[in-house]
């Protein structure tokens, strides 16, 4: 297999590289989190953990954290900011007003 | 064994015998009963494969895709509009290298509706990097089909067998259907070296920058490369097993020609009635049938093009704004050479019109009395 860096698979030539794009390069090296300017923020005071937010995540940039309520086994979402690609999606989905909110950013 | 069937069926047949293990269709005429039949034996259990309907042709080679991602040999089959619809997913099933098979049944494109024959519709794939091959009769459907999945997934990119509709896809004629112990001698089951493998996970298809994207095309041109040499080697090893042998292309009457008829699939059937005519008159004629237009068989043209003093291509198919296609290529095949002859480009027989015996004849005449050229088309049995 060919030399990974912690960035992205790097190919000296065309012989040592597969015929397809084959984990060609990582997510580790695509941080697609510089694409956003719509950032959305969780306020985890309104937050149920219904984890609609997470699943509907088209790029899996929300991940669960398992907290404990009342006895009871809960998750709560986190966005990784370094991938989320600001789509708005988590927003639109999210069934409480203002447990998700936006804020502009640059790009 | 030998049976009577209609060139769709032979499509069927040739992906049956090749083992494919899923298919995934949407019907258009005239290629419905390619997939009907296929169906068929899915249901029966004749046919131990996946038959995935979808809600279009761009789905259904999205499907094969997809399984043929994961090492399973995939079929399906269009034509037409159909195939144009799939044009994106074209491109992705080579960038992929998925070594998928499809059949196309050559209708011309609309509007006005129509359902005849033309080749347009897969010649406009040609920059694709699908390979491309025309056959002539229905044994030769069913032979290349199985052809097409060794070639295919020996240089791992797809390929399309190509058959002029009704001509072929709906007349019946004798195949001999190859035994299923040779075939399955012939083409072992497939098992590619990068497949999807929860296993041992890769991402496939993913960004790729421009630090690596020129050298995944590079590969795919040395794999058309390739695949020149694989075509003329499975075609003579599977004509040793079988007893009919294929090439990039096939030539009649050629060693001693002085004039060259150039065309492809049936309309170079009849052109080989043509060349018989022809020499029982004393003319040196010879015929040359391009059955593999993609790799285009380059070094082949060449050696047979500088032998003769004038080279005619018939094309059933037009690139608007230029001219035929075959044309085109041949031509552009035979510019760096010393030796070339004057090149005639015809145009006969869109929308399924009847190129007859006589037509061709008839080109061949007019040919005779010109010494170049006057422009790239010749037009033929068009009501000017």
């Amino acid at each position: 297999m060919p030399e990974k860096t912690e960035k992205q698979i790097v190919y000296e030539r065309v012989k040592d590289m597969p015929p397809l794009a084959v984990s060609l390069y990582t997510m580790d090296y695509n941080k697609t989190g510089s694409w956003r300017n719509i950032r959305p923020v969780i306020n985890y005071d309104k937050c149920i953990s219904c984890m609609i937010c997470w699943k509907y995540c088209p790029d899996v940039a929300i991940y669960l954290e398992k907290f404990e309520k009342d006895g009871k086994e809960k998750y709560k979402p986190i966005i990784d900011y370094e991938y989320c690609k600001g789509c708005g999606i988590c927003w639109t989905e999210c069934p409480v007003e203002g447990a998700i909110y936006t804020e502009e950013e640059a790009g | 064994m030998k049976k009577v069937m209609i060139g769709n069926y032979a499509l069927s047949y040739g992906a049956k015998l090749s083992r494919a293990q899923v298919i995934g269709a949407y019907p258009i005429t005239p290629q419905t009963e390619v997939v009907e039949l296929l169906s068929e034996m899915c249901a029966s259990g004749e046919l131990d494969a996946k038959f995935i309907k979808v809600e279009s042709e761009h789905s259904a080679m999205a499907a094969c895709i997809g399984a043929s991602a994961t090492g399973a040999r995939t079929f399906t089959a269009t034509s037409s509009q159909g195939l144009a619809l799939m044009h994106e997913v074209l491109h992705w099933a080579v960038g992929a290298r998925t070594p998928v098979v499809m059949g196309n049944i050559n209708r011309a494109l609309g509007p006005p509706w129509t359902i005849w024959t033309e080749q347009t519709d897969s010649l406009a794939q040609r920059d694709t990097g699908w390979m491309q091959v025309y056959a002539q009769n229905n044994q030769e459907v069913i032979d290349s089909v199985i052809q097409a999945y060794k070639v295919a997934e020996a240089v791992q990119l797809p390929a399309m067998v190509v058959l002029a509709a009704f001509v072929l896809s709906h007349t019946s004629e004798t195949v001999d259907i190859p035994e299923q112990e040779k075939v399955d001698e012939f083409l072992p089951s497939y098992d590619p070296e990068y497949k999807i493998d929860p296993d041992n996970p890769h991402a496939f298809g993913g960004l790729t920058g421009p630090d690596g994207y020129f050298e995944l095309r590079y590969q795919i041109q040395k794999a058309m490369e390739d695949a020149l040499a694989k075509w003329e080697e499975i075609g003579r090893e599977f004509g040793d097993l079988f007893g009919r042998h294929y090439g990039l292309v096939e030539t009649y009457k050629v060693e001693d020609a002085r004039e060259l008829i150039i065309s492809s699939a049936t309309l170079a059937s009849t052109a080989r009635g043509v060349v018989d005519e022809l020499r029982e008159k004393g003319k040196k004629v010879g015929l040359l049938r391009i059955r593999v237009f993609r790799p285009f068989p380059a070094e082949t043209v060449r050696s047979l093009l500088s032998a003769v003093d004038k080279a005619i291509v018939v094309d059933r198919n037009i690139s608007f704004g230029a001219s035929g296609i075959f044309y085109q290529e041949v031509k552009a095949t035979m510019y760096n050479e010393k030796n070339k002859p004057p090149i005639f480009g015809v145009i006969a027989g869109l929308g399924g019109r009847d190129v007859t015996v006589k037509d061709i004849m008839n080109i061949y005449e007019d040919v005779m009395k010109q010494d170049e050229p006057k422009s790239d088309i010749i037009w033929k049995g068009v009501k000017i």
